[in-house]
């Protein structure tokens, strides 16, 4: 079943790197936190109910609600429709999203591991690496913090799988997905929106040397 | 206890600057942070090895550190009431940048003591947020663009130093061990497996490398020092940077001497090398005379790293070097108000005869660069010195000779520019202000302090350095 999954993840993956549409990208978020809420609902087994409650709640109400409305609602502010002129073409980008994930199963080849499932490896450094390869090729800096948002998702995942021996990672990495989004989100509800209207990359550039 | 004493003097005095609009009572919780700052210094320092609350040990590295930082962030608060007073800022963005001030200096210092991988990483992210508020204090554009940046790389480093903790943990999981305090990773070192290391190091160091100031997120770290308030940036530039160095060789220090550690040490190598490079080029082509400042830190932070590769010799004159960069690079953020104030802009094109127009802060700005530029008498010279003498010890001609090389070439910048500044006449004429004197009196106690450090370090300070040693040798 976790294995389902977690191939469903690595799916909504390969749609970020041709997604176009503003919209879609945060249906692929809602996605995304559906399913890592599955994904900690059984495999996370050990856990003591009250704080299994907390982190099954994180990953439905912020991952796959908060965030996703947070930047929804941005997107309606300021106007934004659709991701304008991405630096590659879309079918070069599912070509290295492809390449990512071939990479991280080959590495996981390497990987003897019995505490750590092959699957959540796979599943996580794809997310990471894709979520890093959206924000380098994006122009829209409201999609760099989707591309943020998926980095989050894959190392949610990697807690996830040293969850039941280590409790404690599973919290931090609640507690960094809370304070990162808020603060990122929260700088971007707040001001960047209102102060950089087109939210390019174009427009962050009176910093140089 | 005293720890929590702290802790809990802290929380309370960073609400009570948060609320504050009167600058009497700021000025009042600003003298209680620094009573509470140094009672914890001098508690470490009379209890080395000490462990309280569990999670804070003050070792030999951690004590060292937090010296530093006690030193500087009498000058650092300061420095910042002055810069709050002139031009006076709005009750709320004073009442602001206190907070967030003190709640940054207390960060880096439960960082520096944390004996647990996680802790150190809680807090990292505290000064994150701290600095973000500090960047952003002049509520500009730029000021905006420059926080939007720092808060969103050292988000993903942040995200990265996690990513590596959790491979880490599965190499202790291996051992046998669930908890990830630093000394269970020491008493791991030869049985922790080779894989989760090399992977967890590899993210932990790409991670704190936004902290630390080195190639690849070095970027989001001058873009801040250049848009945060002097004084702010003067923590920035120094301890801030520590803290990314106390958290890599805390990892680093437990994998040293396997195989990983070896091959740690070549990736820390040309990353550091690799900035270098980097700094040096935009040393000279660079215009904005903050922008250069940072540079310059990333340029000693490259030496120090270097430093750290070379063996127990390497690594103190890399703490050497560190303790001093860190008195001298905030000495000289400090002395940054002055010039603003005199040329109201950050540009070289529009500064020149500074020694006209504020003789004293001139003398003072070329001693400071004298001290950076690792000239003697500057401290730094003898620690730069013992860097190469370990280079050459091992063997490495070629980093000597790549390192000395970029390192000549950034003296050439950087005296270019202070000249010009200090000497040359401004290209349009500047109206003389009155600057007290007693402003500069703290950078020349911080100088002073880096070069009396080379030349005769105190017993007490080469003992911690070399207990910290013991970590890696």
């Amino acid at each position: 079943m976790l294995e389902t999954f977690i191939i469903i993840f690595l799916a909504t993956l390969f749609y970020l790197a041709i997604a176009n549409r503003m919209r879609n990208y945060i249906k692929l978020l809602v996605y995304q936190g559906l399913l890592l809420f599955l994904v900690a609902a059984f495999h996370l087994k050990d856990f003591n109910i009250f704080n299994l409650i907390v982190i099954l709640l994180e990953t439905i109400v912020f991952k796959a609600v908060a965030v996703p409305y947070c930047i929804e609602r941005i997107i309606r502010h300021n106007g934004i429709t659709r991701e304008t002129e991405p630096f590659l073409p879309n079918f070069v980008s599912l070509l290295i999203t492809v390449g990512i994930v071939v990479a991280s199963i080959l590495l996981s080849g390497s990987i003897d591991d019995i505490i750590l499932d092959k699957f959540f490896f796979v599943g996580a450094v794809s997310a990471i690496f894709t979520g890093l390869y959206l924000i380098v090729s994006r122009r829209k800096i409201l999609t760099h913090v989707v591309g943020y948002c998926v980095i989050e998702n894959g190392v949610f995942i990697l807690s996830l799988a040293v969850g039941n021996e280590m409790p404690a990672m599973v919290n931090l990495g609640v507690m960094l997905d809370i304070f990162a989004s808020v603060l990122i989100l929260g700088i971007f509800a707040n001001k960047i929106g209102d102060v950089f209207h087109d939210v390019d990359i174009d427009a962050l550039s009176g910093l140089k040397d | 206890m005293i720890t929590a004493i702290y802790l809990a003097a802290v929380v309370c005095i960073v609400i009570g600057l948060a609320f504050s609009r009167s600058t009497v009572l700021s000025d009042i919780l600003g003298v209680l942070f620094l009573g509470v700052q140094t009672m914890l210094t001098v508690h470490g320092l009379m209890n080395p090895g000490l462990t309280e609350l569990n999670y804070f040990s003050f070792d030999a590295l951690g004590l060292i550190l937090l010296l530093t930082l006690s030193i500087i962030s009498y000058p650092a608060l300061i420095h910042s009431r002055i810069y709050l007073s002139k031009p006076k800022a709005t009750a709320s963005s004073a009442a602001a940048y206190n907070a967030s001030c003190v709640l940054l200096i207390a960060a880096m210092t439960m960082g520096y003591l944390a004996n647990h991988a996680a802790v150190t990483w809680i807090f990292t992210e505290i000064t994150t947020l701290s600095a973000a508020i500090l960047i952003y204090h002049h509520r500009s554009k730029l000021a905006l663009e420059a926080t939007w940046k720092y808060v969103f790389v050292c988000a993903i480093s942040i995200c990265f130093v996690f990513v590596g903790i959790l491979f880490i943990s599965l190499a202790l999981l291996h051992d046998g061990c669930s908890e990830l305090f630093y000394s269970d990773l020491m008493a791991h070192t030869s049985t922790l497996n080779g894989f989760w290391m090399t992977l967890g190091f590899i993210f932990i160091f790409a991670g704190y490398t936004a902290k630390l100031g080195l190639f690849p997120m070095f970027t989001a770290g001058v873009d801040a020092k250049d848009k945060a308030p002097a004084p702010a940036g003067a923590l920035l530039a120094s301890a801030l940077m520590n803290l990314g160095f106390c958290g890599i060789f805390r990892i680093y220090a437990s994998i040293n001497g396997t195989p990983v550690g070896n091959w740690a040490r070549m990736l820390m190598l040309v990353t550091a090398i690799l900035t270098l490079f980097i700094a040096t080029i935009y040393m000279a082509r660079i215009s904005n005379v903050k922008r250069m400042l940072a540079y310059s830190g990333i340029e000693h932070m490259s030496v120090v790293t270097i430093g750290l590769c070379f063996g127990k010799a390497g690594f103190i004159a890399a703490m050497l070097h560190m303790v001093m960069h860190t008195f001298v690079k905030s000495g000289l953020f400090f002395h940054f108000t002055q010039i603003w104030r005199t040329y109201s802009s950050k540009m070289l094109d529009d500064m020149g005869d500074y020694l006209k127009l504020n003789p004293f802060g001139a003398l003072v700005l070329l001693f400071g660069f004298i001290s950076i530029a690792a000239v003697p008498p500057s401290g730094l010279f003898f620690s730069e010195l013992l860097v190469f003498k370990a280079m050459i010890a091992e063997g490495s001609w070629v980093v000597f000779a790549i390192s000395a090389f970029l390192l000549t070439v950034l003296l050439w910048a950087f005296a270019r520019s202070m000249f010009r500044i200090i000497f040359l006449p401004a290209a349009k004429p500047v109206e003389k202000i009155s600057i007290s004197a007693w402003e500069s009196v703290t950078q020349l106690i911080l100088f002073a302090l880096a070069a009396y450090i080379g030349f005769n370090p105190p017993a007490f300070l080469l003992d911690f350095i070399e207990q910290a040693a013991t970590m890696i040798s």
